[in-house]
This record gives structure tokens, sequence and C-alpha cells, in this order.
């Protein structure tokens, strides 16, 4: 049903572009003969429901299009893009994910102390500072002060495994800065609930030790909050994507994304946004999944 | 006030006035909100007189370029000859125009939306609410780069744009607290009163829920000037030759893998970490505050 809607909203928002594909595609000098020749042949002539439900045929045969600046398939350009975002999500994900469950838990044990607040207001800034300030901010201080870390996100062609994430570390680690405070303040949240409730203190006066509580309740039950955001989070991390590959010049879906929609290259621009849409959706579907599984509460009520 | 207006519902007044300059007393007490508060009215001067106390004219290239800082520009000077300080000092002005106003949009729209779907239910809730789903599996950066593509970049497009995405977001926050109103007393009191469905929303709810919009339009204007900075960034936002902090960045940042000119990039990102920290330092204080 959201995929419908999803579907529809991108469909609307390519028709808000500028009237004339065709004008757009061969410039201001073409006879206007070749532009209706264009405009019947990419089928933009008909009726708006007509291309709706053209588009959405050619989608269930996973059949993209033609991409109208570089006239070949779209798949064929998006596919390894969106590979190569995935590398950096994935980076970004590995570091942010224990990072600011630890920090949340954490923050959680001692609340009220210096750590808690020293965790929570710097987790509230990071989220709140553009992810290209953050990215600028890292430049500065690990590739040109101390010199530790390439400043271009693209590692030589032929790389190994290691080079390749050490070139992605610095882009990953801006997008890590804008999503640690959200998990962090959640993981914490969940920490904090599970601390106050009957059955930690239940656990505790059965006389199990501190760690154990900790451990085998106490997370349990906190992370569960924890990760239904990560999953919203995904469709920020894809966001954030188009401007940190931009600004390390990385050949991904967001950056796809960017020069689709400077060049006015429609197909490409619709496929990309439905691209990254879908992937928010599949996100929020694992997270759902694996939310059910952890959670025997839901677990047992799906069996029954 | 009391001497216009001898009446007797001077009583009930001074309670909800005294709940008021509570509110504010703990307002004032709350480090993190006053903070916050002091560092947006200094940006806020400077978006006003910002020219005026500048040492120099922001766009003045004649300066020689790309110097480092030193006494005359504190900053030093970017690739075109600009002092970066002056720059700076003028940059919040666009900014602080239109991320307010975006906030305002949506949060007007989300209000209204959140109202008659909290209150009415039924259809109208289904479909708004699949509509915010979408809305919400797409980033607002790719949105808005999509639409400002086709409608072309002004700034009335970032504004309709961004406040536009935020309504349905707003809405559900919106939604969430007039569901929970809805079933007290009061409500039910005024519908047995024959009030119509109009004035039970905004008379008799809408001040009931306040505060989560109030908290909600702060957090909106951190993720404003977020959007507006990142969009300023990709070139659909605030256009030049305007000395905006996110456009200088725009500039400049390709010199930064030279490794040299560090100051033309450094001291336009500190001020909108200023900016949105202050923000969300605010935001939080509030939120602390009026929850209780």
């Amino acid at each position: 049903m959201t995929l419908f809607v999803l579907s529809i909203l991108v469909f609307a928002a390519s028709q808000l572009l500028p009237g004339d594909i065709g004008r757009n595609v061969l410039g201001p000098f073409a006879s206007s003969h070749d532009v209706q020749a264009l405009n019947h042949e990419l089928g933009v002539d008909r009726p708006i429901y007509v291309q709706y439900g053209d588009w959405i045929w050619r989608l269930a045969h996973a059949n993209l299009g033609m991409s109208l600046e570089y006239k070949v398939p779209v798949a064929s350009l998006l596919g390894p893009s969106l590979i190569n975002s995935l590398k950096l999500a994935t980076v970004a994900f590995l570091l942010v994910v224990p990072l600011s469950i630890i920090g949340g838990v954490f923050a959680a044990l001692r609340r009220g102390h210096l750590p808690d607040r020293v965790i929570t207001l710097t987790g509230l800034s990071l989220t709140a500072v553009p992810e290209f300030i953050s990215a600028i901010m890292l430049i500065l201080i690990f590739g040109l002060l101390l010199n530790w870390l390439p400043v271009t996100a693209a590692s030589p062609p032929e790389s190994d495994v290691i080079t390749q994430v050490k070139y992605l570390l610095l882009p990953g680690m801006a997008l890590v800065m804008v999503l640690f405070g959200y998990i962090a303040r959640m993981a914490r949240a969940g920490t904090i609930e599970a601390l106050d409730s009957d059955y930690t203190r239940t656990a505790y006066l059965k006389g199990l030790d501190t760690r154990t509580v900790i451990s085998r309740h106490v997370l349990r039950n906190s992370l569960l909050p924890t990760i239904a955001v990560i999953a919203t989070q995904m469709g920020y991390l894809i966001g954030g994507l188009v401007v940190i590959e931009k600004l390390f010049n990385y050949n991904g879906i967001g950056q796809r994304i960017y020069t689709a929609a400077l060049n006015k290259d429609f197909t490409m621009l619709q496929s990309g946004v439905l691209v990254v849409g879908l992937v928010y959706l599949t996100a929020t579907l694992i997270a759902d999944v694996l939310y059910s599984l952890l959670n025997p509460r839901i677990r047992y009520a799906a069996a029954e | 006030m009391s001497t216009a207006v001898p009446a007797p519902p001077a009583v009930e007044l001074s309670q909800a006035s005294i709940a008021r300059r509570e509110t504010l007393g703990q307002l004032a007490r709350s480090k993190t909100f006053i903070t916050g508060a002091i560092i947006i009215a200094f940006w806020v001067f400077c978006a006003i007189f910002g020219t005026k106390i500048a040492p120099h004219d922001p766009l003045d290239q004649s300066f020689p370029q790309l110097l480092g800082l030193s006494r005359t520009y504190p900053f030093g000077t970017d690739q075109l000859g600009r002092d970066v300080f002056s720059r700076v000092l003028a940059g919040a002005h666009d900014i602080l125009i239109i991320a307010p106003l975006a906030t305002l949009l949506g949060i007007v729209g989300g209000t209204i939306i959140g109202l008659v779907t909290g209150y009415f239910r039924g259809v109208v809730d289904d479909v708004v609410s699949r509509v915010v789903d979408a809305v919400l599996a797409l980033p607002l950066i790719v949105i808005a780069v999509t639409v400002l593509v086709g409608l072309g970049h002004s700034t009335l497009t970032v504004i309709v744009v961004i406040g536009l995405v935020f309504t349905p977001i707003v809405s559900r926050t919106v939604r969430a607290a007039v569901l929970a109103e809805r079933q007290l007393d009061y409500v039910a009191a005024s519908k047995l009163l024959g009030e119509r469905a109009p004035y039970v929303m905004f008379v008799e709810i809408l001040p009931n829920v306040m505060a989560p919009i109030v908290v909600e339009a702060t957090v909106r204007l951190g993720y404003a000037i977020f959007a507006v900075a990142g969009l300023t960034f990709l070139g659909f936002g605030v256009q030049p030759p305007s000395p905006d902090w996110a456009l200088q960045i725009a500039d400049n940042y390709t010199l930064l893998n030279a490794g040299t000119y560090w100051w033309t990039v450094l001291f336009p990102a500190l001020a909108i970490i200023s900016l949105v920290v202050a923000v969300n330092l605010v935001a939080d204080g509030l939120a602390r505050v009026l929850s209780r």
C-alpha cells in the first residue's frame, strides 16, 4: 500500500518537471518536428494515466527505461552506483550501530551523571549539524591536520578491501555523526525504561549479579525500540548520501540522483528516487521481521 | 489590564498567568535554554545588522585573494578576495529568513491536518497516514532536489517545499496529541453543549495540545536549517553572491584537497554549527519544561 502511494508520489513529482521533455533533451535549436517525434517515441505525449500504467508495467518487469542523458539502460548505471552506496552505507552502519548502542546504554547506566550529560548533549549536537559540515570538520581534522586518512572517498581501482574501507572511513564517519544521536538516545531511553521495570528489580532480588541482569534482562528489552529507530534512520542515511557523495566526489546513488536532477535526466531521476524509497521500505521490513524474532510477545502471538 | 476590565474572571485568568509565569521561570533557570537563546539572539542581531557591524563589505571582491589570518582580515580572505570575517557576520541573513518561514508553514499545515485527522479519524485519517508513510520513505533532500529542479529554485520554492514535507510529519505529532485529548471529558462536554466540530478542535483542543506543537516547532526549525544548508551546499538553496555560510563552504571546499586555505570553510562551518546547536539547546530546554 505504501509502495503504491510512493510510486504515485514519485510519478507525480516527475510530472512536475518542465512540460516538454523532448525540447529539454534536444535543446532549444531542434526543430519542433524532431521534438514531437522524440516525445512520441518516449510516450510522453499520451494521457497521464496511460503513462503511469505503462511505467508501472515496465517496473514490474524490472525495466527502468533508458537514461535520457547517457542513452543506455538506467539499470546499468544505477546498479554499480547502488553497490557503491551500499558499501559506504555498510561502513557507516557497522560504525554507528555498536558505537551508539554502547554509548546509549552506558549513558543510561550512569543516568544523571557526567557521562550521561556528555553523551546526550554531544549526540544531540552532532545530530543537528548538517552532514556536510561534519564532513568538512572531519576532513580538516583527520585529513589535513593529522594527515591520517585520505580526503576522497573513491579508492584507486583494483585496491583491496582494507584500502577501500580506509577511503570510506571519513565519509562514513560523517554519516555516523548525524545518526549517532538518534540511536544513542533511543538506546538510552529503552535501557532506562528496562532498568526501572519490575522484572529488573525481580532479577536483582533473585540475587543475580549486575552483569547478568544487564545482559540477560535489561539489554534484550531495551534494544527492541532501538532496532525500530535504526530502520527509520535508513531513509535519512540515503538522503545523507546525496550530500556526502557530492562532497567526497563518490560515484553512488546519491551522486546519480544529483547529477540526474542537474541534467534533467528524468528517467534516471524517477528510477533513482524509486530505488531509494524501495531500499527504505525493505529496511523497515527487515526491521519488522527482526523485531518480531527478538520479541517473544509478538513471536508467540503470531504463532497462535 | 485590570483597570480597564474590572470583571470577576480575574481569578481564573490569574491562575493561567501564574502557570505561564512558572513556565517562564523554569525556562529562565534552564541553562541549556538560556545558552541556546543567547546564541540565537546573537545571530539574529547579526542577520539584521551584520552588514553594518562588519569591518568590510561582505560582497567586496577587491581584497587580495586567499590571504591568511591577519589583523585586517581576522578570518582571512576567500578565493574571490572577499573578507571571510565580514561574510560570516552577514551570513546568517538568508537562512534565518528561509528556515523559520518553512517551519511556520509546516507547523500551521501540520496542525490543521493533525487536528482534523485526530478528531474525525476514519477514512481521512487512513489516507493521510498512508501519504505520511510514503513521504517519510523518501529523504527530504531527495524530494527537495527533485521538486526544485522541476519548478526552478527560487527562495519561495525552497520555503514551500520544506514546509510541505514538514506538514505530514508535524501532523503525525499533533494527531497523536489530539487522540489522547479527545478522550477527555471536556471534549465530550463541549460536544454535548452542541458546539460545532471546528469550534471544538480549534478553541477547545488546540490550546491543550500547544505544548507538543511548540516543542515540535523548535525541533523542526533545527531540521529546516539542516535542510536549507544542505540544499544550498548542493546549489539548490540560497544563490550567490549571498554571503550565506553553506554557500561559502560550497564555494571554497574544493580548495581543501590542496591542504591549505582551511579558513575559508572552517569559520562558516563553525557558524552553522553554533546556530543549529543553539536551536537544539532551546528545543531541548523547552521539551524538558513543557513536558513536565
